[in-house]
């Protein structure tokens, strides 16, 4: 019996989304079995890190490798996942741009710590214990992952092979690139390393929304309105992002009157989603004096980087909020200040 | 860090047709400027997409001139008017960014007015001189702790298995 090629699934920052994604190809998971050797699945299979630790380097054909990198031990994983991997696959808005997770990049780890382990309404911690990376306790020394100040996506931690897009991605996106990969094992050529596995345009061309001349004199929240079935969103006022979205969903959401949030990832050469969308959306501004335009900025979009980059936020040219301090730690540049004093 | 006084670093882009002759007007009168600005001849300032702003910030500029036609004066009729609502966009998301108003600036100057601009190059010379570096890239710099949580973890990984790595 000739040996299958080998598989790995892997979940670091995410919220497991993409892992039921990848069930909702159906019944076809069992040919996924059939056609792979899945070493490691931390959501389904019994299978240990150690496992994949000791096997030889590149000896994972595929790894699809969703979540984005928010402590050393999601980054020490993704070392671990790429020497080991032939083909490592950042699945997943997540693991190629940030998503959701990557929204933390607008605190730091000290306000986030605050927040969660303080000041949260349901949070009851009388001594106000925040998380250490180690801890002496009576019977030994325990330890936690580091937690960053900045959430990084997946191809800023280590080489990344190919991108699969979506928040999660679709099943039958998912199935095609299965089914392509099986093929590439056989000998078949695969696109070359750096490819996004999705389609080259916007959400905008498979919406069947009518589109004329766009003018906008305010911009309106979803709860705000209730827009016709028929005119493009964007021209109802609705912040609509399939301007600058990969498409591949089909346009689900405007079908159903409501506005495309970006959950596909910027489309091909884009390099900062939220870049796009302001040069798309302030174009249409029907105003011509800064103050009319601040004014409908300020009343349409209270919440830029949640309109901008909800998705994309680490992987944005500028990756996060200003940090008051000397980067990821800024205990650095306490201790240097301390160090000149 | 070297003791060397923070010269700040503007990249500037000047439209063809008004501002960037605002500064060769400038140059030929005789009218010196601060030389921290490194000007882009842009064909319009409605060329200058906001990802040209975002990657000089994130690649080491402390700030962004963008300089075009007065409103009404455009060469291509209206796109200053562009220009003009994607800056006050861009604004609103650099501020959310914490970054500095000062740093990103649009500033119209006609062919003719090679004074105001000079003098507006100055001003924001003098501005970013104040607030000190942007140097954007140290927001995510990596710091030791990381590294060495990193090398633990492959250790203890390491005594832990029965087959040494």
């Amino acid at each position: 019996m000739t040996a299958k090629p080998k598989l790995a699934l892997y979940w670091a920052a995410s919220c497991g989304g993409c892992e039921i994604a990848v069930l909702a190809i159906d019944e076809k998971i069992l040919d996924v079995a059939n056609a792979f050797d899945i070493v490691l699945w931390p959501v389904a299979i019994d299978a240990k890190v150690r496992d994949v630790e000791r096997m030889p380097d590149k000896s994972i054909d595929v790894c699809l490798f969703n979540g984005s990198i928010r402590n050393s031990e999601q980054e020490y994983m993704a070392q671990l996942l790429r020497r080991k991997s032939e083909i490592l696959v950042a699945f997943g808005s997540c693991a190629q741009e940030g998503c959701i997770p990557g929204l933390a990049n607008m605190y730091s780890r000290d306000e986030i710590f605050q927040y969660v382990y303080r000041d949260s309404p349901s949070v009851d911690n009388p001594q106000g214990v925040l998380p250490v990376p180690e801890y002496q306790a009576p019977e030994g020394t325990l330890h936690l992952p580091v937690f960053y100040d900045t959430v990084k996506t997946l191809d800023q931690t280590v080489d990344v092979d190919y991108y699969v897009p979506g928040c999660p991605p679709e099943a039958e996106n998912i199935w095609t690139i299965v089914q392509a990969v099986v093929a590439g094992l056989g000998g078949a050529p695969l696109p070359p390393p750096g490819t996004v596995l999705g389609k080259e345009t916007t959400v905008c061309d498979e919406c069947a929304r009518t589109r004329t001349e766009k003018k906008i004199k305010a911009f309106k929240r979803t709860w705000e309105i209730m827009p016709d079935a028929e005119t493009c969103l964007l021209e109802q006022g609705l912040v609509c992002c399939g301007i600058a979205t990969r498409a591949g969903c089909g346009a689900l959401c405007p079908k159903v009157n409501s506005p495309c949030i970006g959950c596909h990832g910027p489309n091909v050469d884009v390099d900062d989603f939220g870049a796009r969308m302001i040069t798309a959306l302030a174009s249409v501004i029907d105003a011509n004096t800064p103050q009319e335009i601040d004014r409908i900025i300020q009343e349409g979009i209270p919440d830029p980087i949640g309109t901008f980059y909800r998705f994309s936020l680490p992987h944005s040219l500028l990756r996060r909020r200003s940090l008051t301090g000397d980067g990821n730690g800024h205990r650095v540049a306490a201790t240097k200040a301390a160090e000149t004093a | 860090m070297s003791e060397e006084p923070f010269e700040p670093k503007i990249v500037g882009f000047l439209c063809n047709w008004c501002s960037y002759r605002a500064a060769d007007l400038a140059g030929t009168s005789r009218i010196k400027y601060a030389p921290n600005i490194r000007t882009l001849r842009v064909m319009c300032s409605g060329r200058v997409d906001p990802t040209f702003v975002l990657k000089a910030l994130a690649q080491g500029a402390d700030g962004v001139m963008i300089a075009g036609c007065h409103p009404g004066e455009c060469h291509y009729l209206e796109q200053n008017y562009k220009t003009m609502r994607r800056f006050g966009m861009l604004k609103h998301t650099l501020r959310a960014l914490g970054i500095e108003e000062e740093r990103v600036r649009l500033q119209w100057a006609s062919a003719a007015e090679g004074v105001q601009l000079a003098a507006a190059i100055n001003e924001m010379v003098e501005q970013i001189r104040r607030l000190g570096p942007l140097h954007w890239s140290g927001n995510w710099s990596e710091d030791g702790e990381r590294l060495e949580a990193i090398e633990k973890l492959a250790e203890e990984h390491a005594q832990a298995m029965e087959v040494p790595a």
